[in-house]
């Protein structure tokens, strides 16, 4: 009977220590696993803003915000009737037009490819909206996944019109 | 093992050999007894062992004159090529080794898969080295970022990017491989550290890859089980250690022949632009040796399919002990899987073309087919075909079926006969 008792607090101590040890472990080596994270510099570079106003209809630019590229198509009227008229039946990743630019004219957005990274060319593909090369996959005029191994829509990043001319993304 | 207790000679030896056994070791490794029938496919073993340590002393050399630093890295390997001495050779020794190091890998697995020198009792030696296999392509696919060209930026961030797909964890993985929320100088950094470390836990699953190949011995191109210091085997020391040299010699004529006359067809010309985190090459393909993967990636028609199949390709592999039910080792006695094998390594190659080509057209229907074929090999047909194929009868010893080929008995009585003539004894 004592030996059982004696066992059981054996047992205690054994797992007791264990549990300590693994805590211990586990805590030394979370600050070698999280300096990979992105540091304070990295993430300090956080807003940039883009002067628009010689932009013309139907164009295009392409800045860097955060190592990426951010996609500014002024679109025409045309591209926007296409856009808005879609079916959202049609869509992979259904969302409206409307929700993704406030301003129909202004269409910002990530220039990376949701499948595996890359920067989609502008003004090509069946939907006349992006293409990406690597691995084909088509986006419509509001960057909308149509076609291809792509699973989501070309993403909508935060920004805001600081005035008529400067979008601050970020 | 089955040796008998090696003493050194000289009593320093003894005393030294008592304490740190180094001299049994030298003894065990020069002694260890190879089947007599091994031929030039088991050379790849050793030619394997000079290409890591090829890599390893070249890759340490050019670290003395690399910069890890997306401003500098791109510029740097140009001043490797131009201003260092002999620079441009020991930095085509290294980009022509990484793929010189991939062919005799290749060799040496399909040897593997032909003789099945991955059954029992080897099938931990064939998950060592598929680790190293592993191991090999990681620190291939991060060395290759290096110089910081188009096809490093881009093949890092389409390869990073395949973790992406990993279900609600998998962006929060990718911004953590990148240090960043892109591939980026924290990532050129980070994967300089690993590409510098990765060699040595290779080198270290090699010493437990022919520590373990030395408990049962090797496999042999008959695929019998050889009794170990009879007149089945040799002293590895000359006899293999020569044959070795041999094939080695032949390999490097083979590996300098690119570094000297085309050290560049092997790579891609679009690595000779400067990264530009703005544009993405027309087309984007890995080194060739991961084409077949890439293939089977873009076969699949969506993100995370595309990458589970990928993975799957390779660790399927780590299950083939098991998977191939056949009790014979070796495809010399296996009629259909011999055929299969040939097969296998077709659609393997087809594969690697594939991976080469734009996924559309009839390049996707083939390389769905081919990827189709290459689970379907190892799931169904290897696991039905052990208990189905009609094999060959095995022979009884390594000898055995040399001198039991049709006429050289008769051969061997007529030389007895003549030298009978000449009374020299009898010997029937």
């Amino acid at each position: 009977m004592a030996e059982k008792i004696k066992r059981k607090r054996r047992d205690f101590l054994f797992t007791a220590t264990y549990t300590v040890g693994a805590v211990g472990l586990g805590s030394a080596i979370w600050p070698l696993v999280d300096q990979m994270n992105p540091d304070s510099s990295v993430k300090a570079l956080s807003t940039t803003e883009v002067d628009v106003s010689r932009l013309e209809p139907g164009k295009t630019i392409t800045v860097l915000w955060r190592g990426k590229p951010i996609f500014i198509k002024r679109r025409t009227s045309k591209e926007i009737d296409e856009a808005s008229k879609v079916d959202l039946k049609d869509l992979k990743d259904p969302e409206k037009d409307s929700d993704r630019a406030s301003n129909p004219e202004w269409l910002v957005m990530v220039g990376v490819c949701t499948h595996l990274g890359c920067v989609p060319l502008s003004d090509k593909g069946e939907y006349k909206g992006w293409f990406c090369p690597c691995h084909g996959s088509h986006y419509d005029t509001s960057g909308r996944i149509r076609k291809g191994p792509a699973p989501k829509n070309l993403e909508i990043p935060k920004y805001e019109f600081v005035d008529n001319n400067t979008i601050k993304i970020g | 093992m089955s040796e008998e207790k090696y003493i050194p000679k000289s009593k320093l030896a003894q005393w030294f050999d008592s304490r740190l056994p180094l001299l049994t070791l030298s003894h065990h490794l020069q002694s260890y007894p190879t089947p007599k029938n091994l031929n030039y496919w088991w050379t790849f073993g050793g030619i394997l062992t000079f290409c890591l340590i090829t890599q390893i002393v070249t890759g340490l050399v050019l670290a003395m004159h690399y910069v890890a630093h997306v401003d500098h890295a791109f510029e740097s390997i140009e001043h490797i090529m131009r201003n260092v001495n002999y620079g441009w050779l020991i930095r085509y020794v290294h980009a022509n080794g990484a793929s010189m190091f991939f062919l005799a890998v290749y060799i040496h697995i399909f040897r593997a898969l032909f003789y099945g020198s991955y059954k029992s009792p080897r099938e931990v030696i064939w998950i060592i080295g598929l680790l190293i296999y592993i191991l090999m392509m990681a620190t291939a696919f991060m060395g290759y970022v290096l110089p910081w060209g188009q096809m490093s930026f881009w093949g890092a961030t389409v390869i990073t990017n395949l973790f992406s797909a990993i279900p609600f964890i998998g962006d929060s993985i990718t911004t953590w491989l990148w240090g960043g929320y892109s591939v980026d100088n924290p990532t050129l950094n980070r994967f300089y550290s690993l590409h510098y470390l990765l060699p040595f836990l290779i080198f270290g699953l090699v010493v437990l890859h022919i520590w373990a190949l030395h408990i049962p011995g090797n496999n042999n191109p008959i695929g019998i089980d050889v009794k170990k210091n009879s007149n089945e085997t040799m002293p590895f020391h000359p006899y293999m250690v020569m044959k070795d040299i041999f094939a080695l010699l032949l390999f490097i004529t083979v590996f300098l022949w690119f570094v000297f006359f085309a050290p560049n067809v092997l790579g891609h010309p679009d690595n000779y632009i400067e990264a530009n985190p703005l544009v993405t090459p027309a087309h984007i393909v890995p080194e060739w040796y991961l084409l077949p993967f890439y293939a089977i990636l873009r076969a699949i028609p969506s993100k995370l399919g595309g990458v589970i199949f990928m993975f799957a390709s390779i660790f399927i592999l780590m299950l083939l002990p098991w998977l191939d039910t056949s009790k014979v080792r070796s495809a010399i006695f296996r009629p259909i899987y011999k055929k299969l094998f040939w097969v296998l390594f077709f659609v393997v190659i087809l594969l690697g073309y594939l991976g080469a080509k734009p996924p559309e057209g009839i390049y996707l229907i083939l390389s769905r087919l081919a990827t189709a074929y290459y689970f379907i090999h190892f799931l169904v047909i290897l696991p039905l075909l052990g208990r189905y194929e009609k094999t060959d009868p095995l022979p009884q010893s390594i000898s055995d079926p040399v001198l039991n080929k049709p006429g050289v008995l008769d051969k061997f009585k007529k030389v007895a006969a003549e030298y009978e003539g000449e009374n020299v004894g009898s010997f029937k």
